[in-house]
């Protein structure tokens, strides 16, 4: 596996030789892969937003280095400016930060900003669009005239249309309904498989992160206590729940089931496993 | 019945844009909401719930029909000061509802603005912040405090009006797992302990789930009125409205498809444990 992202002994102070000094992350030390989709779950105030916008060089390391496939991303201006293009972040609501006249040229911002010419910006921003199912018609209204779950997509749209390589996404489907969860979740699936782009995704919700991602990172209180995969991550059962985590609902009935004294496996976390274990304890074998 | 708190007689609402009435938002929606019960409200995005919430306090007036509050018709401007007092209302966004630098300040907003003596504002903030668990708090400044925590001081400035209801429209989806259980335990402990009734707008199945009873909403309609334990049996009907079930439901539905004999109606993580416990044992 190859390294994009990589954080090297990450530590950050926010108000640092004042009252108010506090430690947001301490001697974080991970790495993402390329073309990984990883997960990053914590409770809010736990620092998983800190060190996110530390991807693309919004916030700059206390001590400790984030390297961009290989390279400092402080080392010059120009390569922290150069990493903001190629590390999109959305930020959690980002419906709320659309501010141009149109759809159209609040998604070419973006693009318009990295010098692109004519041709090029009008076949991301029709490209982008498209991406997230926003039809050519919407493209010349105003934004502020689009439902909350099309001005989402405006705004995913914006970052996807600089063509990132590692886009990162905080929360982007806090507040939307059962549909609009799961057409913004196959959004990102299809830019994650079109462009082979690697995809980091910030959730409250273990459930949308149990059925979503290769890999889980844990965020608390400015550690990192567990990363791998959904089911090595669950496995810690307990814990998470003390860290205010807790688990996926599937989990947690197959904990009441064995607690009851039914030998079966506990790892489960999705609908369609726990489906599976039931069936095959029956020897029914899934159909 | 007695005398419900709220009662929707043929609502029907459309938003006027330059003048011109838009497809309605609510079409003919007649419903009663019992005194002191605690009743959920669910729907997609644009079904119409946030709409209908807005108008248990008159925020909006019907375009057809009557909305009337413990009885007082709510397009009567006279009466629009009893309307509010008798319905509270709660946002989604905490840092959108709160005024003052300090939590107590905050809650005394609203008593201060009818007029109530100091004495017996200090008492019924007191109360307020005791109700939601926020009483250590009174001397804080709200931006320092987490989602739940500003959400509950939220709560306690609608309590602090003494409503006899509240109506919350989504007061938790900007909120995390330990945010919202915060929430809920508060809104729980108002409608059983102190007799308030509760209407919860919300798209999060579990929480619907915990409510006496549930409405669903889909295209400004009610389609499905009953227990949540009734409501959510009928997967395909909720599915057919963009909404899901409980993955509980989801999961003993999907294996009564496979031909096991297992109930619909598990909506707790001990329910279904139980009723796969007795399949497997």
């Amino acid at each position: 596996m190859e390294t994009i992202l990589q954080l090297e002994h990450l530590s950050h102070i926010y108000s640092a030789g004042t009252p108010f000094e506090h430690s947001a992350l301490v001697d974080v030390d991970f790495s993402i892969y390329r073309g990984e989709y990883l997960g990053i779950i914590g409770r809010t105030g736990s620092g998983k937003s800190t060190l996110i916008q530390h991807f693309n060089g919004l916030l700059k390391p206390t001590s400790g280095r984030v390297l961009f496939e290989g390279k400092d991303i402080w080392e010059t201006k120009e390569r922290t400016r150069a990493t903001r293009f190629r590390v999109g972040l959305v930020f959690q609501y980002p419906e709320y930060q659309l501010f141009e006249e149109t759809v159209y040229r609040d998604i070419s911002f973006g693009p318009r900003n990295m010098g692109l010419d004519d041709t090029e910006v009008d076949r991301r921003t029709r490209d982008a669009a498209a991406f997230v199912g926003l039809p050519d018609a919407v493209l010349q209204k105003s934004p502020f005239e689009l439902s909350g779950g099309q001005k989402r997509r405006v705004a995913i749209a914006g970052v996807i249309a600089m063509g990132p390589s590692v886009l990162v996404l905080d929360e982007p489907t806090a507040g939307l309904d059962p549909v609009g969860v799961e057409s913004i979740l196959s959004n990102i699936r299809d830019y994650h498989q079109a462009k082979n782009a690697t995809i980091i995704l910030v959730s409250h919700s273990m459930e949308e992160v149990a059925r979503t991602v290769d890999r889980l990172v844990v965020v608390s209180d400015g550690h990192i206590p567990f990363t791998g995969t959904p089911r090595e991550v669950f496995s810690h059962g307990a814990e998470l729940e003390n860290l205010g985590l807790g688990l996926p609902q599937m989990t947690r009935v197959f904990h009441r089931l064995r607690a009851l004294g039914v030998d079966i496996d506990p790892s489960v976390y999705t609908i369609a496993q726990a489906r599976a274990a039931i069936l095959a304890k029956l020897g029914k074998g899934a159909v | 019945m007695e005398r419900p708190i709220i009662k929707t007689d043929h609502l029907t609402f459309s938003y006027h844009t330059d003048g011109e009435a838009t497809p309605p938002v609510l079409t003919d929606v007649s419903l009663e909401i019992a005194d002191g019960s605690f009743v959920a409200v669910l729907g997609h995005n644009g079904s119409g719930k946030s709409t209908l919430a807005k108008h248990m306090n008159a925020i909006l007036l019907p375009t057809g029909g009557k909305v009337y509050v413990d009885g007082l018709d709510t397009s009567n401007e006279d009466l629009l000061l009893d309307v509010r007092r008798t319905v509270g209302m709660v946002f989604q966004n905490p840092d959108n509802q709160i005024v003052a630098n300090v939590v107590e300040e905050d809650v005394a907003f609203a008593p201060e603005n009818l007029g109530i003596p100091s004495a017996e504002i200090r008492q019924r903030v007191d109360e307020a912040l005791a109700a939601v668990g926020m009483s250590e708090f009174a001397t804080h400044a709200p931006h320092l405090l987490s989602g739940g925590q500003k959400q509950r001081v939220a709560i306690a400035g609608v309590i602090a009006m003494r409503p006899r209801c509240i109506v919350l429209d989504e007061p938790t989806a900007m909120l995390d797992p330990v945010g919202r259980a915060e929430v809920m335990r508060t809104i729980k402990t108002l409608n059983r302990k102190s007799g308030v009734t509760v209407v919860l707008i919300t798209h999060h199945m579990d929480e619907a789930a915990q409510a006496d009873r549930l409405i669903v909403m889909a295209g400004g309609h009610v389609v499905a009125d009953g227990t949540p334990k009734t409501v959510f049996s009928d997967v395909e009907g909720l599915r057919n409205v963009g909404l899901t079930v409980p993955d509980t439901v989801e999961l003993l539905y999907e294996l009564r498809q496979d031909g096991l004999d297992l109930p619909l109606d598990a909506l707790t993580d001990d329910e279904c444990a139980n009723a796969l416990y007795k399949l497997l044992a």
